[in-house]
């Protein structure tokens, strides 16, 4: 119906102009120099570009890039639920500043987050001191690498799966508990089926991030050759060597999984949507 | 993207409920405030706190000396100069964008909006090595700019480029659901009455949409002023000249110079909790949430 209404010729004015500057805008700012960065890649002839993508060092730093990225989104899709649900079902001291707090890595600068998280995790800081006897390593070590990515992954999850645990139905867990169903089965029969594709969208939203990520890992990371080293680094590493075309064909292979990203979010949000309208 | 403020009468409804008050769900609610508390605890509100204990470990007189380098400060004005040009150009840009895709309807319009998206997807490298491609020396228009001694890559100019790159969908995102919500009937009715497509943007539009817009606006802001990554590739980092706030925070950093790094990252830090304070009154002032 609200479709229908639309399709009316509009009286509102301004669609060619608005139109025609926002796709001049997005061409000169973001398509062109994206094509540029494929063109690129493009001109070097297929065995070079197969042998820069697949050097060793390329492999070892996907397979970290990979790695730490699918562990992090692990993680926060884990705590970010917690938190989601703890800002939503419970009333305590100092929710609100807690549910401000949790876009700080949105507005955070990457380099800020990174330099301070290497401060607390590292061998003398606050945090590194109590995990150092225990053996466990965090700064200059994958392990830094996946905590500085679960951090900036954080929000999206909790960003997507608050307003998807507000929308589970209270009268539906009542009405299960009051036919004698257990806790744990109204959360796994009821709460989950909901929140499923916000948690899922969440999870993809924070490993599309976390794989491109390069400020608040660099500084934790330790950057070392096939150990520590993430693929938007070895860009980085490329370009300072003027090794444009390797920089191009790495600068590929991101472009590529960006997309794939994009896709899965909108397929995921797509498939959320219909299971919302099922469930209504 | 706020917080349920019905969360409050939730939560005394949930308790005044048979059966939820027992033992086992005070532990659960327990629990999980104690595991949200101590994440957030060791992940946000340390490393912050680190920024400036760090920031102060010998005074506040070191404190206030480290901005008295002139390097720091030239940082601190490319910055500052920086945002002056991207965020503008962006809230353009996004307020057209966002008329242009929540007043119509056209073919392609998700696809649109998912090319309006794309910059948040790509990694902040790859955004600044799109340019180099393009400006740099070797690039496709590098010969031609050296003979014109226009120098676009390594200078301000790429500075902008790419930082405009990365905070371009800010405002857009931020104003297309708000402005979809709001719908066409006010419009409508101002353009039937007779007045011009301006007048009605400005008196009938942006009244209701510059709450939306203040936050989209400060949010860019804030990711203008913060970016690293795709800077960092295009700036060459000249010291004094091409580096802005983030960038040399690094280079202090990676000199052992920590007041001076961790005094200039408490400064963006604060730049941060200022935006999310104006992000909680512009949601609590305006009853406006994010979906």
């Amino acid at each position: 119906m609200k479709n229908a209404r639309q399709r009316e010729p509009s009286v509102i004015p301004g669609f060619g102009i608005t139109l025609g500057f926002t796709s001049f805008f997005l061409c000169a700012i973001v398509l062109i120099p994206l094509a540029a960065l494929v063109l690129k890649a493009a001109g070097m002839d297929w065995e070079r570009f197969v042998a820069v993508i697949t050097s060793p060092r390329a492999l070892a730093s996907y397979r970290l890039s990979f790695g730490a990225s699918l562990l992090a989104a692990g993680m926060n899709m884990v705590f970010g639920f917690a938190i989601a649900w703890t800002l939503v079902r419970y009333e305590f001291p100092g929710r609100k500043i807690i549910d401000a707090i949790i876009d700080m890595p949105f507005a955070l600068p990457t380099a800020v987050s990174g330099i301070a998280l290497t401060t607390v995790f590292a061998a003398n800081g606050w945090i590194g001191q109590y995990l150092e006897p225990m053996g466990i390593k965090v700064a200059y070590t994958w392990i830094g690498i996946t905590v500085a990515l679960t951090l900036i992954g954080m929000p999206f999850v909790v960003r997507t799966v608050q307003p998807a645990l507000q929308e589970v139905q209270r009268d539906l867990e009542d009405a299960a508990e009051t036919l004698g169903a257990g806790r744990f089965y109204v959360f796994r029969r009821i709460i989950v089926p909901t929140v499923l594709p916000a948690l899922l969208t969440g999870f993809t939203l924070a490993f599309a991030r976390a794989v491109g990520e390069y400020g608040s890992v660099i500084f934790i990371a330790g950057n070392m050759p096939m150990k520590t080293e993430i693929t938007p680094l070895l860009i980085v590493i490329r370009l300072e060597e003027f090794d444009y075309a390797g920089a191009a064909a790495l600068g590929c292979v991101m472009l590529a999984i960006s997309f794939v990203m994009l896709l899965a979010i909108n397929l995921l949000q797509v498939w959320g949507r219909k299971r919302m309208m099922v469930s209504r | 993207m706020g917080g349920p403020s019905s969360s409050a009468e939730a939560a005394a409804e949930l308790a005044s409920r048979p059966g939820h008050t027992n033992l086992r769900s005070t532990l659960v609610r327990w629990l999980m405030i104690t595991i949200s508390l101590t994440f957030l605890g060791a992940l946000l509100a340390a490393p912050l706190a680190a920024v400036f204990a760090m920031a102060l470990e010998r005074g506040w007189a070191a404190y206030f000396q480290s901005f008295a380098d002139p390097d720091t400060r030239a940082a601190i004005r490319l910055t500052l100069m920086t945002a002056a040009i991207v965020v503008p150009l962006n809230t353009v840009f996004g307020i057209t964008a966002a008329w242009c895709i929540a007043k119509f309807e056209f073919r392609g319009k998700s696809f649109f909006i998912t090319l309006i998206d794309l910059p948040l997807a790509v990694s902040p490298v790859v955004s600044g090595l799109v340019y180099v491609l393009l400006f740099g020396l070797n690039g496709w228009f590098g010969a031609w700019l050296q003979e014109h001694e226009i120098s676009i890559v390594y200078a301000l100019p790429g500075i902008v480029l790419a930082t405009m790159f990365v905070t371009f969908p800010y405002v857009a995102r931020e104003l297309i659901p708000l402005m979809q919500q709001l719908g066409n009937d006010e419009e409508e009715a101002a353009i039937t009455l007779g007045a011009g497509g301006w007048l009605t943007f400005f008196r009938v539009t942006l009244p209701r949409i510059r709450w939306g817009l203040v936050y989209g606006v400060i949010l860019c802001n804030a990711r203008a002023m913060g970016e690293f990554g795709a800077v960092s590739v295009v700036s060459g980092n000249i010291r004094g000249m091409t580096t802005t706030m983030p960038l040399h925070i690094e280079i202090l950093y990676n000199e052992y110079n920590f007041v001076g790094a961790f005094a200039v990252a408490s400064m963006l830090s604060l730049l941060a909790v200022v935006t999310l304070i104006i992000k909680t009154l512009v949601e609590r002032g305006a009853g406006y949430r994010r979906r």
